[in-house]
């Protein structure tokens, strides 16, 4: 596009003679012949995955839908199908317990709202509109909402954390992990490079040692040595030391992740930014962080993800989440405990929509600032 | 004031072992066109990175405007806000629109309200004749285009000198007029320029000095007719040779 070229002439060009007016396009079954059966191997690898699909689909589809047992029936209904159709059944008999696992049972609509708070939360935050200084305002007013509404007082009946158990706890977990642990990481990768010798130390030192153990072993420490470095009296509930664990280790992580896309970051960005007058902290808040994070996308919510999912990993503390709930739910009854399964491909399902919706997210904002490079 | 806008006294820088700059002096009044040429590798950029304190020298003095460049972080900001600097590589912010990239210094750094920041920024693009181009994005622009807009950046800030490391450097060949003649047309509005280029056209039109350099060191400076016709030094006459002979 040369500038000094009229827009009319860039707009009004006619087509050239000859020439059509869109590139010729291969039809329909041009196009599945070049995906599936382009040569021979092709061809028979095709038919092969076919036939095996068409062999298993129909008992799939029975046993998950067709000839599953749904909504509220009793445990002898499920035995008449066994081995033919899942019981769904035992996802609605021990739905409460699976959700909130031993909160107690007059007060559980407590947890319910906070599951809603704590998926409107990031849904609030992940709108770009929200990206502004009122956003730590709105994450404060979240969290002590939802430890009022779990933990009671002011008017609600006190329910201690030790009773806290299912979907909410592993939210909690999560939400506040990556609320936490995402600030915390972008001071940990800007005081990696920072010139000051004794923030760059404390930095590689924290990033260092915690990725370089099991995130069971730092859980197992905040369990167990919190007390010892706490001033005699004081005690921390055992939730909020999880907390603390999964945030201090994923902040490692997610360090690493964002240094990564600050070095892709073109030195001349920091020298223009320098240049034009911006103090340290704008010219990273301005210019080289909003880039830096966009390239670090994929991976920043890849670490998200493994989030959600290692919060299961404080059953070793003895911290009832939801993947545990799910598990002792069916577990401790004789007559349900047969169908484990069924309730595992609930919990599963559970995550897969938490992180499916965290990967398109993901995708949206590559998309998103697409126009921008 | 009085002081010059540019004083540079025993300048040195070393890149580890490599001396960059030795013993440079250059005093450069206020409205002065000054255009700094030689080899590559010959010091000059990192000269004029050294004013805006891109590069920290090791020895001598740079002060500008009367202000000293120390390790005194506000003078550096006092003076990083006065010198606008566009390089070889325009170095937009590629995130940001073009309007916005000319609009941030401004509003974060002079706090100018959006409103005002907006105007100035608009005026500016349509004194470098882009205004059409304010939304979109740097990487939709063409070379000479983008750097077009990153002298109206530099520019939004209002600054009393103006440093330019090989503006057209990078661009194509039929880009590089635009942005000569928009350097010309600052020129003519009395801005104190030093450009270091290769474009020896332009320093002979516009220069009111030539600054010769040669491993790390200025081996003549003087102005560009006697400059041209008449250089001093044989390693001028060198230079000159083999940059004029096509």
């Amino acid at each position: 596009m040369k500038p000094s070229s009229p827009p009319a002439a860039r707009s009004g060009q006619a087509p050239r003679p000859g020439s059509s007016a869109r590139p010729p396009h291969a039809g329909v079954p041009a196009r599945i012949r070049a995906a599936f059966f382009a040569s021979p191997r092709d061809t028979v690898l095709t038919l092969a995955l076919v036939a095996a699909i068409a062999a298993m689909l129909p008992g799939l589809l029975d046993w998950l839908v067709f000839d599953a047992v749904w909504g509220a029936q009793p445990a002898s209904a499920c035995e008449a199908v066994r081995g033919e159709g899942a019981c769904w059944a035992v996802v609605r008999e021990k739905f409460r317990v699976m959700m909130f696992a031993t909160y107690p049972f007059d007060e559980q609509w407590r947890p319910g709202l906070v599951i809603l708070l704590l998926v409107a939360l990031p849904v609030l935050s992940a709108w770009p509109r929200m990206w502004n200084a009122a956003l730590p305002a709105v994450w404060v007013v979240g969290i002590l909402l939802a430890y009022w509404l779990m933990g009671g007082g002011l008017g609600l009946v006190p329910v201690p954390a030790s009773q806290w158990g299912g979907l909410p706890v592993t939210l909690i977990l999560t939400i506040f992990g990556i609320g936490f642990a995402f600030p915390l990481a972008l001071l940990l990768a800007l005081g990696r490079r920072s010139g000051l010798p004794v923030v760059r130390a404390l930095s590689i030192t924290w990033i260092e040692v915690l990725r370089g153990v099991p995130l069971i072993t730092v859980l197992f420490m905040a369990s167990v040595m919190f007390a010892l470095f706490m001033p005699a009296g004081l005690s921390v509930d055992q939730l909020l030391r999880a907390q603390v664990a999964i945030i201090v280790f994923v902040a490692a992580y997610l360090a690493e992740v964002i240094r990564g896309g600050l070095q892709a970051v073109p030195r001349g960005q920091y020298e223009a930014a320098k240049a034009l007058g911006l103090p340290y902290w704008r010219m990273m808040g301005l210019v080289v962080l909003p880039q830096a994070l966009r390239i670090a996308i994929p991976p920043i919510v890849n670490s998200f993800i493994a989030l959600f999912k290692d919060t299961s990993l404080v059953v070793v503390i003895a911290i009832f989440d939801f993947a545990y709930a799910v598990k002792k739910s069916v577990e401790t009854d004789v007559e349900w405990k047969k169908y484990f399964v069924e309730a595992l491909l609930f919990s599963m399902l559970v995550y897969w929509i938490g992180c499916y919706a965290m990967s398109r997210y993901s995708r949206w904002l590559e998309q998103r600032s697409a126009g921008a490079r | 004031m009085d002081a010059p806008a540019v004083l540079i006294q025993g300048l040195e820088k070393w890149f580890g072992d490599f001396q960059a700059l030795r013993s440079v002096d250059l005093e450069v009044a206020r409205g002065e066109r000054i255009v700094v040429c030689g080899p590559s590798g010959s010091g000059k950029s990192t000269l004029i990175r050294c004013i805006n304190r891109l590069e920290v020298h090791e020895r001598g003095r740079i002060v500008v405007e009367g202000v000293e460049l120390d390790d005194d972080l506000r003078n550096i900001d006092t003076i990083r806000a006065r010198v606008g600097m566009v390089f070889q590589q325009f170095n937009l912010f590629p995130h940001l629109t073009v309007l916005e990239n000319c609009t941030l210094a401004p509003t974060w750094v002079r706090r100018l309200p959006r409103r005002e920041a907006d105007a100035r920024a608009l005026a500016l693009l349509e004194r470098v004749r882009i205004v059409d181009q304010a939304g979109k994005y740097p990487g939709q622009l063409s070379g000479g285009q983008q750097q077009r807009a990153a002298i109206a950046r530099a520019l939004c800030m209002e600054p009393s000198i103006m440093l330019f490391d090989e503006p057209t450097s990078a661009l194509d060949p039929e880009m590089v007029k635009e942005v000569l003649d928009t350097m010309m047309a600052l020129a003519g509005d009395g801005m104190t320029m030093i450009v270091v280029t290769h474009e020896m056209g332009f320093a002979r039109a516009v220069a009111d000095r030539v600054v010769f350099m040669d491993e790390g060191e200025i081996v003549e400076i003087a102005p560009p007719a006697q400059f041209f016709a008449a250089p001093a030094h044989e390693r001028t006459r060198r230079f000159l040779g083999q940059i004029l002979a096509h």
